[in-house]
């Protein structure tokens, strides 16, 4: 099988949670989204390693979800932070930062 | 003690003086500034004795000493230091000013003594003695107009001492900026000189001016008009003397001090230190004379019909400035200098005793309201009646001696400078005319209401104290005049420094007796000695008698008319102002120097100001640079705020964007 199906998969998970980011406003799906894209990310790099046939890219992806699992303690605490103070979970609506 | 030491000494004794008195003007009680300002301009006299002595104790060709304190900035082609320079100009000069600035504050000890401002008019004076002594003992241009922009600051500090008169506050100010005119042209001249010479240094100067300049040469002529304009707006020649009358609002005192004695012969002084230069630029020197001679004569007819009694001195020492600087002027050096020495003494003493009768009329000045004050100030009448003999110039008082010389030496130069003697035998017989008039109208005749009530033994005080100009209202608190008034006969040290000062306008004159002393003139002499003229110009022995006899006759003459007119029958110059009273008003207002002045000058800078304001100022300063980059800033920011808007799935979008947009310029690129 050749390397392009992997990476039409990958791109459109990618795109899939591009859209997602971009569309919806739950904290909650937008976090769930990020992770589709970097797992898609993880998907084109252990199609290349696999490719290459070497494990560099392999360890990259390992990487990755180190990197998603601390990011999703991050999110996670903010949703549960917003929730507490009863705030609206809602991004559009948490707009105070603005300049 | 070294000449050096003591030629410092002079200038730190009243530098030293006002720091104690600004420093302690509230710790010690409030009668002892006087005597520390007066102590401290004694040593300073001392000192200057001391440098006379120790001038004199060395050979006539070592009497230049120049003493450097230290390098300000010396490299490449300039040579700023901190040096005095001590030749028997400078000492000659000293000692005057220091004599008669000692006399001066005795007489203000007891002259000021009720005035609120006692310590800070002590200070002002001590300070304005310590830039005089830097001025004349300046030994390069550097110091000399750090000295003279000094002066010109302690002049108008002294003229506008009594702040809270308005009339007094604008004299200062149109003093100060006539002088800083002056000032202007000193700075501009000396970078002519310093062009040609390459040095700051006065001695190096003058010996590098006659090959760095020809005779004439225009650079050199420029440079020495423009030292004559500072000499001209400080020595209040035409036309820039229109401030010396009405610096008459300061106290007395310092009319005596400034506005006769020392700072406005700094003009003078001037023209003999730059003497050198003037004698390679003949046609400059020339100007100096005939504008010495014209003030000379224009001062002395204004004098004659203006009634205020300051005001009056005022033009005498316009005019006698005006034959001094017509003498300096002529190569006349020594005859100049003689001049301003006696001049210093019976000016200050006609000043002081204007003080005394001023303080009698409980500080009115108009001459029309005093008569009759010979009984009751029998010592000021004899102050002023020495002061008015010297400055008529009737033998043997000390101006009779030199004002002739002045004359003899002028007319011994020949050519057009013969019409120049001319004009100052006139101007003498102007001036013992208006003298005397002064003199007749204020001691003679029917004794006035104020010299009534002194003759009982009460001084007069006005019921509400009001300025003597405006008649505006007043107060006797600090800004004004205090409320008591001295008068010489009731205080020590007024009689003092007035019996000094007399002693002196009577017997200066020995001098420098033609064809008997010439003390003066060989004690210049080291200075003077490189001079084309000093030694070589010398009035023949017929001229000097013909001189002398004229002088004399013109003196009485003029001393005759005035008995004629304002003691024998007053209703003649009521008479005479009616029959020629196109005449008097064009006298009476100054030949209209202000009025052209204000239309040539004031008005269109005025005119200049309120443009650059409305115009240059509110449209392109604050529209368009002030308004413009401003505006450019806000513009910007309110843009860049824009993009801030707080969505989280706009910046993600946006991010998103910029990434497609980098990774579509790899694709393409590639």
């Amino acid at each position: 099988m050749s390397i392009s199906w992997y990476l039409i998969v990958s791109a459109l998970v990618f795109a899939i949670g591009a859209g997602g980011v971009l569309i919806r406003r739950n904290p909650l799906v937008i976090l769930l989204c990020l992770e589709l894209m970097l797992n898609a990310a993880n998907l084109a790099l252990v199609a290349f390693a696999r490719m290459h046939g070497n494990q560099e890219g392999q360890i990259f992806a390992l990487i990755v979800m180190v990197v998603a699992a601390c990011e999703v303690a991050v999110g996670l605490g903010l949703i549960v932070a917003l929730y507490r103070r009863r705030l609206p979970i809602d991004v559009d609506q948490l707009r105070e930062l603005q300049g | 003690m070294g000449i050096e030491t003591l030629g410092w000494l002079v200038l730190a004794c009243p530098l030293a003086g006002l720091l104690v008195i600004s420093l302690t003007w509230r710790l010690l009680p409030w009668r002892a500034h006087g005597w520390i300002g007066t102590l401290a301009i004694a040593l300073s006299f001392a000192a200057s004795i001391g440098t006379l002595i120790a001038l004199q104790d060395r050979a006539a060709e070592e009497r230049h000493v120049v003493a450097v304190a230290w390098n300000y900035a010396v490299s490449v082609g300039v040579d700023a230091q901190l040096s005095i320079l001590i030749d028997p100009l400078s000492v000659y000069m000293i000692c005057i000013v220091s004599g008669v600035s000692m006399l001066i504050h005795l007489y203000s000890v007891g002259y000021m003594r009720s005035d609120r401002g006692y310590a800070r008019f002590f200070a002002y004076l001590n300070f304005f003695v310590f830039s005089m002594l830097l001025l004349v003992l300046a030994g390069n241009f550097l110091v000399l107009i750090i000295g003279w922009a000094f002066v010109g600051a302690a002049s108008y500090l002294l003229i506008s001492y009594w702040y809270r008169r308005t009339t007094a506050t604008q004299a200062g100010i149109k003093a100060f900026v006539i002088n800083v005119v002056g000032d202007v042209g000193l700075v501009l001249g000396t970078f002519f000189i310093f062009d040609g010479t390459r040095t700051l240094d006065f001695l190096q100067s003058f010996e590098r001016v006659g090959e760095a300049f020809g005779t004439n040469d225009g650079n050199l002529v420029a440079g020495c008009l423009l030292l004559l304009v500072g000499a001209f707006a400080k020595s209040a020649q035409v036309p820039l003397h229109t401030w010396l009358p009405d610096a008459m609002e300061g106290p007395t005192p310092v009319s005596a001090l400034i506005h006769a004695a020392t700072m406005v012969t700094a003009g003078v002084y001037l023209i003999a230190r730059m003497f050198p230069l003037f004698e390679q630029a003949p046609i400059a020197a020339d100007v100096g004379a005939i504008i010495g001679c014209l003030t000379l004569l224009i001062a002395a007819t204004i004098a004659l019909v203006v009634t205020d009694l300051k005001r009056v001195i005022a033009y005498s020492t316009m005019s006698q400035i005006g034959y001094m600087v017509m003498a300096v002027s002529s190569a006349a050096y020594s005859a100049g200098m003689f001049h301003l020495l006696t001049h210093a003494f019976f000016k200050a003493l006609l000043f002081m005793a204007a003080g005394s009768i001023i303080a009698a009329m409980a500080n009115v000045q108009d001459l029309d309201r005093m008569s009759g004050f010979r009984r009751a100030m029998p010592f000021t009448f004899f102050a002023f009646m020495v002061g008015g003999l010297a400055l008529a110039g009737v033998p043997p008082f000390s101006g009779f001696f030199s004002k002739d010389e002045i004359l003899a030496f002028v007319a011994a130069r020949g050519g057009w400078h013969v019409a120049l003697a001319i004009a100052g035998y006139v101007g003498a017989l102007l001036t013992a005319n208006y003298t005397f008039r002064m003199i007749f109208r204020a001691f003679f005749g029917e004794p006035c209401p104020e010299a009534k009530e002194l003759e009982h033994g009460h001084l007069h005080h006005a019921e509400q104290p009001a300025n003597p100009a405006t008649g505006e209202i007043e107060d006797t608190d600090v800004g004004f005049p205090g409320p008591d008034h001295q008068i010489a006969e009731w205080e020590g040290t007024m009689k003092g420094a007035m019996g000094v000062l007399a002693v002196g306008a009577a017997g200066l004159g020995v001098l420098q007796i033609p064809g008997v002393t010439d003390v003066v003139h060989h004690f210049l002499e080291p200075t003077f000695e490189d001079s084309r003229y000093y030694n070589t110009l010398e009035p023949s022995g017929t001229l000097t008698a013909i001189g002398l006899v004229t002088g004399t006759v013109l003196a009485l003459l003029g001393i005759f008319v005035a008995y004629r007119l304002w003691v024998m029958s007053p209703a003649i110059p009521g008479r005479l102002r009616e029959r020629f009273a196109s005449l008097h008003d064009f006298l009476a207002h100054k030949w209209y120097f202000d009025e052209l002045i204000d239309m040539l000058v004031v008005r269109p800078m005025a005119w200049v100001g309120r443009f650059a304001r409305n115009t240059f100022e509110r449209v392109v300063v604050n529209g368009l640079f002030v308004g413009g980059s401003s505006g450019a800033v806000k513009a910007g920011s309110s843009a860049v705020r824009a993009i801030q808007s707080g969505y989280l799935r706009f910046y993600a979008a946006l991010l998103l964007l910029g990434l497609c947009a980098l990774a579509l310029y790899f694709l393409v690129s590639s």
